[in-house]
């Protein structure tokens, strides 16, 4: 889905005081360098204060967090939760339309937006006071069909009742969350059929309902105000941690146009998602990463060459060594043991194993890097499911709970 | 049928006291101190020896991922992520977990870290569950305040850390490693494996990421004691379960059971029966969209649990069962999932970016039986080239409920291209 920011934006961004206190309180969550697994809440923040997400907003955090404009920018359109253009007023209601819904009549709702507010998602109403959209399941099907408005779900909802609730959101008032059937949360409608000893004299609403009303911040411009911050993690600084960089220093070291100049920190190329090799941390704080054998995807090892592997990669130097046939049976001897117990290993593997002559638990037990190759490179579309799902710890474990025991003869390679 | 005196979530619904006095009450954070006590591999061994599989959907066993946790530590800390990013569609077990009994997740982290040599815990919400966000926070605050998390937490000697963060409105962090990747600060696009996470996880640092049930049922069983827990369902398949019920059952809701019900006496107690009885349900999708569904006849006799289910091509996923009547437009309800699953792909992957789309485009037209027979086996096809063939599992589990439709209501397909030509005959007839 191809999502781009608006093409009217405003000038700037700041956050409200109690807001940027919360935000730099989210940045000590992390350990020092790591300032940057932030972004989501604070460009949420940023948007719970202005409504939607404006550029100058996903500028600032770029800003604030030390990232390069383009990381926040990615991170920005890639989560479906950030708003890129204004929404309604007042409200933008979220109609979940995946299957449990839909079973329960969440079509009727979706038209009903069409009807009351306009047309298509993502447009605010003649007065702009509401927006809609249909959104992935939310995660409340148990009380289906229901829209999240706001910061609250709406639950157990039909066309007559969420039409009462814009008639509501329109004059200005905010109608109360929750079931919109009289149930208390998700037991069965009508009564519990378990826990009953707790349904007399229970809390008046459940925790989400009651956190709604004692807040009243369903639909609000979060400020930052409505609570007050607690930060309990700041009490127990860690040696691993220090405070986060303030603010200041932080827009000292980033590009001053934020936009194209992203300098790679040397904690970007420790911490890139797949390594060429795994990294050894040295003293001293820097790595080494040892050069990549074979191909770029590590698929295929390049068997002339593999040297000795730097110690602790052992899991990514798997594919590089050379293939060392693993001792194979004619046979299994006496039973063999059930192979597809092994996660990610189904019965078209399991057959191509015994064709290898691979019966037993103990067998893959057995397995070191050589062996998987041996295998992994036999394993045509499949190649790569030994690693992938771990199959060797997951044999060892088996065999140790009675599978049959197996003497690891080495093989000569062919 | 369980009986209350063996659930382990007593306040699923919220409506005791939901404060940490209240889950005192109720047993929770008794003797923590003594639990860690007994050390880590104490710990670990109890939760093999319960049989406990994890409840995020794909079932691995969770002591034994607990013990692919590095011994000793060679420098780099260790991290506990706990996979809050509930959005398989028609699961909601672990929002009720936290907003309702927050206290049990906590707890679980607190111990479970301890097991893998941790000090530090991050629980991944997503970002939707605002008000669950806030009412876990607050039994978070609760614990520190009390001294239960913290520095010496419980008295114990043991420092722990546990931050709430959230995420923003993507399924694929659901998926460990673009979880991770979340977290990070990036976009949540799955990592190639290996390196697991138990060797390079978050911050390139030894990780284990556990669902939320997994983690919180932990406190519990290692009070209560693995036979205990394992006493629940069948052999491979123990202890008890949060169930999510929806769709055409009279009374949709969250319950938890012991494995191994049978489908008829879950929905027949808890749910009120089928919508116009059990002659009405046309199929049931078992464990939350990514499993295929099953058909209403063999759905009569059903054990709900993993082996069962795996053994009729579906699976117990997350136990979010989705339940529909002979109402239901099952190519409808599947193109539904269709779109679901193209809307997150990641866009990673080639077959995924494009075969999601193209499914949903091929599922659109057979709703409308706009498309010739031959077009069924060309879909079944396309599926089988996007399955297996992507780094997660998110093209999998978007070929799987497509597979089990094309298995299971073909028939149904196939009248519908009947009848749309037919139609289209009459019409170019009455042209003419």
């Amino acid at each position: 889905m191809l999502r781009r920011l608006h093409h009217e934006q405003p000038a700037s961004f700041a956050f409200t005081p109690a807001n940027l206190a919360w935000a730099q309180a989210q940045i000590q969550k992390y350990p020092e360098g790591r300032q940057a697994s932030a972004v989501i809440p604070l460009l949420f923040r940023a948007q719970e204060q202005e409504g939607w997400l404006p550029k100058p907003a996903i500028e600032e955090i770029a800003r604030m967090l030390g990232m390069a404009y383009i990381r926040v920018l990615e991170v920005a359109t890639f989560y479906f939760m950030f708003q890129l253009s204004p929404v309604g007023s007042v409200a933008h209601i979220q109609i979940c339309g995946t299957t449990p819904c839909m079973l329960r009549g969440s079509e009727e709702l979706l038209e009903l937006c069409q009807r009351r507010i306009n047309a298509e998602p993502h447009h605010p109403s003649a007065d702009g006071k509401l927006s809609w959209e249909e959104v992935e399941c939310l995660g409340a099907c148990a009380n289906a069909p229901m829209a999240q408005i706001g910061k609250d779900y709406y639950e157990d909802l039909s066309a007559e009742t969420l039409s009462r609730i814009i008639d509501e959101l329109s004059a200005g008032r905010v109608p109360q969350p929750g079931s919109q059937i009289g149930r208390y949360a998700s037991e069965p409608a009508g009564g519990v059929t378990s826990l009953a000893q707790w349904v007399e004299g229970r809390n008046a609403h459940n925790a989400s309902v009651d956190l709604a009303l004692t807040i009243g911040d369903t639909v609000k411009r979060i400020d930052g105000t409505e609570v007050p911050l607690r930060a309990p993690w700041l009490r127990t600084p860690q040696q691993d941690e220090v405070p986060a960089i303030p603010v200041e220093d932080v827009q000292a070291v980033t590009p001053p146009d934020g936009e194209t100049g992203e300098v790679p920190t040397p904690d970007d190329q420790q911490h890139t998602a797949r390594p060429a090799g795994v990294r050894q941390p040295l003293a001293d704080g820097s790595t080494v990463a040892p050069e990549p054998k074979g191909d770029s995807l590590g698929m295929k090892g390049d068997h002339g060459q593999a040297g000795p592997t730097a110690t602790g990669a052992e899991i990514s130097e798997a594919r590089l060594v050379p293939e060392q046939m693993p001792p194979t049976l004619t046979a299994p001897e006496g039973a063999a043991d059930d192979l597809t117990r092994i996660q990610g290993l189904g019965a078209d593997l399991a057959a191509k194993l015994n064709d290898l002559g691979i019966w037993h638990y103990g067998q893959i037990a057995s397995w070191g890097p050589g062996e998987v190759a041996w295998v992994n490179s036999r394993l045509g579309d499949d190649r790569g499911a030994v690693d992938r799902h771990n199959w060797i710890e997951q044999a060892r474990s088996l065999a140790n709970e009675g599978g049959r025991a197996w003497q690891s003869a080495k093989t000569p390679a062919p | 049928m369980l009986e209350d005196k063996d659930r382990i979530f007593t306040n699923i619904y919220g409506m005791h006291d939901r404060s940490l006095a209240g889950a005192q009450a109720r047993g929770h954070w008794d003797g923590t101190k003594d639990i860690l006590a007994k050390g880590r591999d104490w710990i670990i061994n109890e939760m093999k020896a319960s049989g406990l599989r994890g409840r995020g959907g794909a079932g691995f066993p969770t002591g034994l991922k607990w013990s692919f946790m590095p011994k000793e530590s060679d420098g780099r800390p260790a991290y506990l992520v706990v996979n809050a990013d509930e959005s398989e569609p028609g699961t909601c077990k672990d929002r009720e977990i936290m907003r309702h009994d927050p206290h049990t997740l906590v707890e679980g982290c607190l111990i479970a870290s301890f097991a893998m040599g941790a000090h530090a815990a991050y629980i991944y919400i997503r970002g939707e569950y605002i008000r669950e966000k806030e009412s876990l926070q607050r039994a978070v605050d609760e614990a520190y305040d009390a001294g239960l998390i913290g520095r010496n937490a419980c008295g114990s000697g043991w420092d722990f850390d546990l931050y709430v963060h959230h995420g923003a409105g993507a399924y694929i962090c659901g998926e460990e490693t673009a979880l991770l990747e979340s977290l990070e600060g990036k976009k949540g696009m799955p990592r190639m494996k290996p390196p697991f996470p138990a060797g390079a996880g978050l911050y390139g640092c030894p990780t284990t990421v556990n669902n939320v049930e997994s983690i919180a049922v932990a406190p519990t069983i290692l009070r209560r004691g693995a036979s205990w827990f394992s006493s629940f369902g069948r052999p491979n398949n123990s202890g008890t379960k949060l169930f999510a019920i929806s769709g055409h059952v009279n009374r949709p809701c969250v319950v938890e059971e012991a494995m191994s019900i049978p489908f008829v006496e879950l929905i027949d107690k808890h749910c009120g029966g089928i919508r116009g009885g059990w002659d009405n349900l046309k199929a049931v999708i078992p464990g939350g969209s990514s499993v295929p569904n099953i058909k209403a006849d063999l759905m009569k006799d059903a054990i709900m649990d993993f082996d069962w289910l795996r053994e009729q091509k579906s699976g117990l996923g997350t136990a979010a069962v989705i339940v529909m009547d002979q109402s239901t437009d099952m190519i409808k309800a599947i193109w539904r999932l269709a779109k679901f699953y193209k809307h997150e792909s990641c866009g990673q992957c080639t077959p995924c970016r494009e075969g999601t789309g193209w499914m949903m485009r091929v599922m659109e037209r057979l709703v409308k039986g706009e498309a010739e027979v031959e077009e069924i086996d060309m879909l079944l096809d396309v599926t089988k080239q996007v399955e297996g063939h992507t780094i997660c599992a998110l093209g999998d589990a978007a070929a799987w409920p497509i597979q089990g439709l094309i298995r299971n209501f073909r028939d149904e397909i196939e009248d519908r291209i009947k009848a749309q030509r037919s139609g289209r005959l009459t019409t170019a007839l009455a042209a003419e």
